[in-house]
């Protein structure tokens, strides 16, 4: 049985990830937190990608560095620092993509809400811009994309009619 | 769905063509009107659409009309989609660690009741 992955957007530069993991919260916080961990999961395996580079320093002020890709010679990287470091209940971050680095910094509050031996981890990303937002979501795409989201959300509704 | 045909939708004015026609196919001096563009303008536009493979031309009578391919758009359904399946597949890698921590603890705990 699969849990599912809920993604939605909240507002205009806010999406909201929710999943929920058959263990408790601190096994999901560690797997979440420790750097051995995420360098096994972090990197989408079908997308070719590897998390070549973690590093953390888990605490209020430390900060952290993913460096990913499928080159590690050219590796994107998610760099940040650490705003609330709650184990095993809440995490806050910022988050800059270092390609997308005039972009800004997206905060991110992970929380992991135990019951009943399973967590729900809920994932909200505020981005620093609608554009930041739309570009996370083309992530892996050509530069370019300029369609809106909204407006994507309408061509596809357009695309039932017209098929 | 790929970068050149989204790039085809990144023009404003390709855009409002796209949605335009949304509502069924146009000729060309239609879609010119009502998007006051000039005819040199459409026939551009239109042709980056054609090759891209978001538009196809239709004769009826004397008139071109332009239509919607309905194939690529699906394809930006997928696209929209895509984002959710990162997040699903790296939380089912995730998945595999939570049950061997899990796992893990359970033996542990075993081990200090010997």
């Amino acid at each position: 049985m699969k849990n599912e992955t809920i993604v939605e957007r909240t507002a205009d530069r806010e999406l909201v990830v929710r999943r929920t993991f058959n263990g408790p919260a601190h096994v999901v916080f560690d797997a979440w937190t420790k750097p051995e961990l995420l360098k096994r999961w972090w990197a989408p395996k079908s997308f070719g990608v590897t998390l070549f580079e973690c590093e953390s320093d888990l605490r209020v002020g430390g900060t952290y560095r993913y460096a990913f890709g499928r080159d590690p010679g050219k590796p994107e990287v998610f760099s940040g620092r650490y705003l609330e470091v709650r184990p095993p209940s809440r995490l806050v971050l910022t988050q800059l993509y270092e390609r997308m680095r005039d972009a800004g910094e997206a905060i991110v509050t992970a929380t992991f809400e135990e019951s009943q031996g399973r967590t729900l981890l809920v994932l909200h990303q505020l981005f620093p811009s609608k554009e930041a937002l739309e570009g996370a979501l083309a992530f892996g795409m050509e530069n370019g994309m300029r369609v809106t989201l909204d407006q994507l959300d309408e061509l596809v509704a357009a695309s039932q009619h017209t098929a | 769905m790929n970068a050149e045909t989204l790039a085809a939708l990144g023009e404003p004015n390709r855009l409002r063509i796209v949605e335009l026609l949304r509502a069924g196919p146009r000729p060309v001096n239609d879609i010119r009107g009502r998007l006051g563009l000039r005819q040199s303008q459409v026939s551009q536009h239109l042709k980056v659409l054609k090759d891209v493979g978001l538009v196809e031309i239709e004769p009826r009578a004397q008139q071109r009309f332009y239509r919607l391919r309905a194939r690529p758009l699906k394809q930006l359904h997928k696209w929209l989609d895509r984002y959710r399946h990162i997040w699903e597949e790296r939380f089912e890698q995730l998945d595999e660690i939570v049950e061997e921590l899990k796992g893990k603890e359970k033996s542990d705990a075993a081990g200090k009741d010997k």
